[in-house]
């Protein structure tokens, strides 16, 4: 049993941001030393002081507050998203590669449109439907896009899985066909999705971020699109805002990127 | 021309006008799913009853869904896809088509970026495995995917207009060509690196092909093995993945356009967004689509042309 801190210090870059980020939106609204929503029009757009470490933003809210209470907001949507995705994903693309046919035709045919299709002006023409797009509106919009790689992941495996001697077995037995389906095709599509669904967590807040930045998001609550929003109205005048709130973005994504690379490696020897 | 090629062609452009009706019927019916109230945001709340019921009946949106659908086919037959909400003395046609060339040149310039990166980039870090530029590859490769444009975006601003005062800041009206270097590299960035990739891969791949043992064998030398016969024989897998990045790259320009205050279709999308100017909101969307099942029908008909093979499947 190797000591802690020599485990600690092994710990790949990916997964530490990874747990950095879990904690921020686990314990930020309670470590967070402002309210993001509180007023200062004293010291709008401060440099980062002892008071402010990352210094302050529009009417002066406390970026770093922001940052910690929007971490809980990217991982509610981008966990919301995921799951969702996962398994609308998953059910369309194992029937889909299990089935052939007309609904093989069906997803895929949907799937190469909504993919090649900017997600962008798809989500947006979505999101054109409510009159204010709250928290469960984006996560609908998203997901109508974000279910796509799982079902391509999910047909694939499942076009590989049904060939095997145990599903062949289960089908000579006489199980019925949704039976194989719910025991034997999806309980063994795991580590690919688990793979796929950890970056995936990164484009989800990616994509968060994206349409909170192009001021769709909802509304009332810190988000870190709408403070890069906010910092890039100031960005020649005051950069540290859209530096910080870019940053954390951008670090977010890539830690969550690593993350599935790291756990591809771990979960397939063959790589 | 043969009749297997002619038959290629005539399914495929079938298949696209299906898929753009397909896109533009489902737009028209989840726009008008709004509860928000067009009429809301062009007149304001305060707005009396009787101009309320007027501007709707002027916009037709007091009609049965059907006759607005075929008021809506209709203004697409006649070339004009309506009027817009807000400015009733414009058609959708002519908004769409003074903004238009701003996101074409954008687009095409973030392609032209990625394209002029990652070609060679990927073929000599193909050539060279393991060596610098392979190192360069995997480098361009990293940042394009880790940094997304909201934030290259900015950065790139900082840096070149800020700090080293080279390229000209957003909103500078008489930038000309030089203003357009970073809104490209904002969002050719993306594409560059999934281009780098794909190059690499495929001449990684066609390198070790008989044909270019034989060509190296015969004396030929490296630079023309990599161009004329690897290259020209990579280059169709990574057009195909460059075609299917086009809605990244139109994504892209949404943003960028806000990120770098320019005009464009992104622009004008997201204003007709904020006003619910339906008319707009829908000519956008049928846009994208053209624009989307074009290129791939060019790609599938050069792909048929190039390849015989294609056509069977």
């Amino acid at each position: 049993m190797k000591p802690l801190r020599a485990r600690l210090r092994k710990l790949p870059l990916g997964v530490v941001l990874v747990l950095l980020f879990a904690l921020a939106a686990l314990l930020g609204p309670l470590v967070a030393p402002h309210d993001p929503a509180q007023i200062d029009l004293d010291h709008e757009y401060a440099a980062p002081s002892f008071a402010h470490p990352l210094g302050t933003g529009d009417n002066g809210t406390d970026v770093l507050s922001v940052l910690l209470h929007g971490a809980r907001l990217a991982g509610t949507i981008g966990g919301l998203v995921v799951a969702l995705s996962l398994v609308t994903g998953t059910l369309a693309g194992a029937l889909a590669g299990y089935r052939g046919g007309l609904i093989d035709h069906a997803v895929t045919g949907t799937a190469d449109l909504v993919q090649s299709f900017p997600a962008v002006v798809l989500n947006v023409a979505l999101l054109a439907v409510v009159a204010r797009p709250g928290v469960l509106h984006l996560v609908v919009a998203l997901v109508s896009n974000g279910w796509v790689i799982y079902a391509r992941v999910a047909r694939g495996q499942t076009l590989a899985i049904r060939e095997r001697e145990y599903v062949q077995a289960a089908r000579a037995l006489g199980m019925s066909e949704s039976r194989i389906l719910l025991r034997h095709i999806l309980p063994n599509l795991g580590g690919p999705l688990v793979i796929q669904a950890t970056s995936g967590l990164g484009a989800a807040i990616l994509a968060e971020s994206t349409l909170s930045f192009l001021g769709l998001g909802p509304g009332k609550s810190a988000s870190w699109g709408a403070l890069l929003d906010q910092g890039s109205a100031v960005l020649l005048r005051f950069p540290h805002v859209a530096l910080f709130a870019g940053g954390t973005i951008a670090l977010t994504v890539l830690g969550f990127n690593l993350a599935g690379d790291w756990l591809r490696d771990r979960l397939d020897p063959r790589r | 021309m043969s009749a297997g090629l002619l038959r290629y062609l005539g399914t495929r452009s079938l298949r696209a006008l299906l898929t753009v009706f397909g896109v533009v019927t489902l737009v028209f019916l989840v726009v008008r799913a709004v509860p928000g109230d067009p009429v809301d945001a062009i007149l304001g709340d305060q707005a009396s009853p009787g101009d309320r019921t007027a501007m709707r009946a002027a916009l037709h949106l007091d009609a049965p869904l059907l006759t607005q659908y075929g008021l809506f086919l209709g203004s697409v037959g006649d070339g004009t896809l309506g009027r817009s909400f807000r400015r009733r003395d414009e058609t959708v046609a002519s908004l769409i088509t003074q903004v238009f060339p701003d996101t074409l040149a954008l687009a095409l310039a973030a392609f032209a970026v990625a394209w002029l990166l990652a070609l060679p980039l990927g073929t000599l870090a193909a050539a060279k495995r393991g060596s610098r530029w392979d190192l360069g590859a995997r480098g361009v490769a990293l940042f394009g995917l880790a940094v997304p444009g909201i934030w290259l975006g900015p950065l790139l601003i900082l840096l070149f207009g800020v700090i080293l005062r080279v390229l000209p800041l957003p909103g500078d009206e008489d930038a000309g060509a030089r203003g357009l270097i970073l809104p490209a590299l904002t969002v050719g960035a993306a594409l560059s690196a999934v281009l780098t990739r794909q190059t690499r891969g495929a001449m990684i791949e066609v390198l070790s092909e008989q044909y270019v043992l034989a060509a190296r064998a015969r004396g030929v030398s490296t630079a023309r093995v990599l161009v004329v016969h690897a290259l020209r024989n990579a280059l169709l897998p990574v057009l195909t993945v460059g075609a299917a990045q086009l809605g990244a790259v139109l994504s892209g320009t949404v943003i960028t356009e806000k990120i770098f205050e320019r005009e464009g279709l992104g622009s004008l999308f997201l204003d007709a967004f904020f006003a619910r100017d339906i008319p707009v909101i829908q000519g956008c969307v049928l846009v994208v689509a053209l624009l989307y099942v074009g290129v791939n029908l060019a790609v599938d008909v050069a792909y048929g042309l190039v390849d015989p093979r294609v056509r069977l499947s």
